[in-house]
């Protein structure tokens, strides 16, 4: 099908998740009803082969959506400074306001524009998680809601192409001409080959998957990070841009992440390897010793901060204890528990000093005070002069059998990025917009998120941005 | 794939699934299933009938193969439905049928029933026209012969029924029930498995039709079980009232093309001919993936004896006053023969199954 060396486009999209397809409809809902163009003449660049595109959108379920009054796939109502003071908490007050308020806003209309698209979601009231009031879900998940845009994008007439790996891109004094694609025996490219476009779009990830960038990033401690998700994100097009003259935006080491089972595949994982058992219980480094407060809050707004603290402590590895009082309390994740009798054996098991964790357990006990047992809230059980403290949910352990899961931090996406304007254009070093050069998604969330995470709010950045820079590429384009 | 192997495999495919849980409002079994924290292998045959393979948990699933987890869901429950139908057939020897039945061996059978009958026949050549049919076959042989052999599969189908229930059902009570399961809505406990079957609601429960590949959405697969379903459920009124006119009235066959016992047959005959024919070219169209190719020639032997027996039926209703009529007759009865003979190790079984599962499920 593509034959030819030098084929232009009026939009070329560089990368295969959410953001990208979210782009690539727009960008050709704008061609087509705005300029009587083709949507045809947008094309799609997925690096990964057909059975695992979609980056990392593949993992999601949800996306977070601010709105008034309760809708078909949302409860009660979710207000914009409410969304705005959620994201504000989570990342040190440290954002950029201007597209935060943006995103948000933009956030009301996702669920509609999805659905003409052909997504379907869950129906509110019912699902595995409570985040029904502020996170629309997908029915199926990430990767059905990805076939529904694939599909859709086939319908329009978008060119998709898969193992289609860009190499270089061609962008100079703000001016993008082309992108080098990786040679493709498979279709009879035997040479990098070059696909020009009026207008990019850049919505290619992250460098999560770059174990050498995550390296000069965090030193040896990135050998022990797991990738929960794709392999192929390995920020090629962000390094090109940012040696184009593209300003960074975003701290290196900036990313989500949170505590997986340390028995986790290197990359792709996706969901079942989280662990939600770290409120129910305490949660000890490799010397036995607890190092943060496992019950400060909702498992919900708690979960992303504990990829950080793990990945501080010695190897990057801890151990969260339960015992059998709260075992069917927590969802059940896709590795067997560790179990063992007593506390010294389960430590012995796991590999940890026997005596210090007895030690560490025994403290703990002592300091749990009275208090009525209640995971819906944040509720009265909690330690006494213990540090660090918990500060919700403590019970002693104290009912065999124990069960011990290992630790290791699961990284989801990195948030350097590429600096966007409010149209999306990609700012250079120099503080102006390229003229033609647009990114959306992960390889941008920097500029909202700089080191915290809200459940859903990546798919809400992907949609939005996405949207928008579709619809800016498409008009410039004309 | 051996026994324990398929166990494993199935409690593999279910923890993975456990613990992600993103396909859960698509169906009944993923909210049974997060019921559980283990998967032992009667967890698995309530699971696995209570799956209608819709397809829709393979395509959605980022655990997919090539993916190293390689879960699909609708093709590892197929095979646990395979297993099950062998382990609770009665008598239990003639379990390995399932593994056996073919296209081939379902149209042989009706071949021979068909050749014993014609050997058995009074009179294949009769001088009179009138379409009498015990002129051929005596009315007490057909009677005896089908009753005895009708009573044989119902109480084999039974004591299926009735030992995977008790083997399975009693599996729900005492479950863990730590999260609230998000039920597929129910309206009236107990009503609703009745509506369940009789609307085939899970090959459309998420508001859109079963799919037949990624992305293809139709409502054929329903249409046709409808089809197949209610049309065997006329011709089964039509056998039943013409039983009582038989032995209660004493009104013999042939009767009127207006006659209660043909509308019925007639037009369940019909519902029989689209139902099967079309499910027969459905399946070669839908994604194999979704499906196991080892019991295909289950499918085709009973979607073959379905269409063979009503095609062969209807002929007759249109044909009884020809001379041809006496082979209709045999290869008919000798085709029924097979079905009924068939029906506790066939496909047949998988609609049984599966209503009892949704009993259980409620």
């Amino acid at each position: 099908m593509i034959e030819s060396e030098a084929l232009e486009y009026d939009v070329v999209v560089v990368g295969g998740g959410n953001a990208a397809l979210c782009a690539a409809l727009t960008a050709g809902e704008t061609l087509r009803q705005a300029h009587g163009r083709p949507a045809g003449r947008v094309i799609v660049l997925e690096r990964a082969p057909r059975e695992f595109r979609g980056g990392n959108s593949r993992h999601t379920r949800n996306l977070r959506c601010a709105h008034d009054a309760p809708t078909a796939v949302l409860t009660g109502s979710y207000s914009e400074d409410e969304f705005y003071a959620d994201l504000l908490r989570v990342n040190a007050n440290e954002t950029d306001e201007s597209l935060a308020r943006l995103l948000i806003c933009r956030s009301k209309t996702c669920t509609e524009w999805m659905s003409r698209c052909g997504v379907r979601f869950q129906s509110a009231l019912r699902g595995t998680l409570h985040l029904s009031r502020t996170n629309a879900f997908f029915l199926g998940g990430g990767k059905a809601l990805m076939n529904s845009y694939y599909a859709a994008a086939e319908r329009m007439g978008i060119d998709v192409l898969y193992d289609a790996e860009v190499v270089s891109i061609d962008v100079r004094d703000g001016v993008f001409r082309s992108v080098r694609l990786q040679p493709d025996d498979r279709r009879g490219v035997r040479d990098h080959w070059e696909l020009r476009g009026k207008a990019l779009i850049l919505a290619s990830g992250g460098f999560e998957s770059n174990l050498a960038w995550l390296k000069d990033a965090w030193g040896d401690a990135a050998d022990n990070f797991i990738v929960r998700g794709t392999p192929y994100n390995t920020g090629t097009p962000l390094r090109a841009m940012l040696d184009a003259g593209a300003q960074p935006i975003g701290d290196p080491r900036g990313c989500h992440a949170i505590a997986v089972d340390a028995r986790a595949p290197k990359f792709d994982g996706g969901i079942v390897t989280r662990l939600d058992c770290i409120p129910l219980g305490i949660v000890v480094n490799r010397h036995g010793e607890r190092f943060a407060d496992e019950g400060e809050d909702l498992w919900p707004k708690r979960y992303a901060s504990w990829g950080m603290l793990v990945a501080r402590q010695p190897g990057q590895l801890a151990y969260c204890l339960v015992d059998a009082k709260v075992a069917d309390l927590f969802m059940p994740s896709v590795f067997p528990p560790i179990v063992a009798d007593t506390i010294p054996e389960l430590a012995q098991r796991l590999g940890m000093p026997a005596g210090r964790v007895s030690e560490t357990v025994a403290r703990f006990n002592d300091a749990v005070g009275p208090g009525t047992f209640n995971l819906d809230t944040l509720d009265d059980c909690r330690t006494h002069g213990l540090t660090p403290e918990k500060s919700h949910w403590a019970q002693r352990l104290d009912t065999p059998p124990y069960w011990g899961y290992p630790l290791k931090p699961g990284i989801t996406f990195t948030y350097l990025g590429l600096r966007v304007d409010e149209t999306m254009r990609v700012m250079t070093t120099g503080g102006r917009p390229m003229d033609n050069v647009y990114a959306a998604g992960e390889i941008m969330a920097g500029n909202v998120l700089r080191r915290g995470y809200i459940a859903g709010i990546g798919m809400t950045i992907g949609t939005v941005f996405g949207r928008i820079a579709g619809e800016s590429a498409a008009r410039a384009a004309r | 794939m051996p026994l324990a192997d398929l166990t494993q495999h199935g409690a593999h495919v279910m923890t993975v699934c456990n613990a992600c849980r993103y396909c859960e409002q698509y169906c009944p079994v993923f909210p049974a299933m997060e019921e559980r924290r283990t998967f032992g292998k009667a967890d698995l045959a309530f699971l696995a009938n209570l799956c209608h393979n819709c397809g829709e948990c393979l395509y959605a699933c980022q655990y997919a193969p090539p993916h190293e987890f390689g879960i699909n869901v609708p093709n590892t429950l197929a095979q646990i439905r395979l297993q099950v139908y062998q382990d609770y057939a009665w008598p239990r020897v003639l379990g390995v049928a399932f593994t056996r039945h073919n296209l081939l061996t379902g149209l042989a059978l009706a071949a021979t029933f068909s050749a014993i009958f014609a050997v058995a026949a009074q009179n294949l050549s009769p001088t009179d026209r009138s379409g009498n049919f015990y002129a051929v076959v005596p009315h007490g042989v057909m009677v005896t012969l089908f009753g005895l052999i009708f009573l044989f599969a119902v109480v084999a189908m039974a004591v299926g029924v009735v030992r995977f229930v008790s083997h399975t059902g009693g599996l729900t009570r005492g479950l863990t029930r730590g999260q609230t399961p998000p039920q597929i809505e129910t309206s009236g406990r107990t009503a609703a498995p009745f509506r369940d079957i009789l609307t085939l609601r899970h090959l459309h429960a998420s508001g859109a039709d079963c799919v037949s590949g990624e992305e293809q959405r139709t409502p054929w697969r329903r249409w046709l079980h409808h089809c197949t379903f209610y049309g065997f459920l006329l011709c089964f009124a039509s056998t039943t009232v013409a039983a009582i006119y038989d032995n209660v009235f004493g009104w013999r066959a042939p009767y009127d093309y207006a006659s209660l016992p043909v509308v019925l047959g007639t037009s369940g005959g019909v519902g029989l001919l689209a139902g099967s024919l079309g499910l027969w070219i459905l399946r070669r169209r839908r994604d194999p993936a979704l499906t196991d190719q080892t019991q295909d020639g289950l499918d085709e032997s009973f979607l073959a004896l379905l269409f063979l027996t009503t095609l062969t039926g209807l002929a007759l209703l249109v044909l009884r006053h020809e001379p041809v009529m006496p082979w209709l007759l045999v290869v008919h009865l000798g085709t029924v023969l097979a079905l009924f003979v068939t029906l506790p190790y066939g496909k047949f079984m998988h609609g049984l199954y599966r209503a009892a599962a949704l009993f259980i499920a409620r």
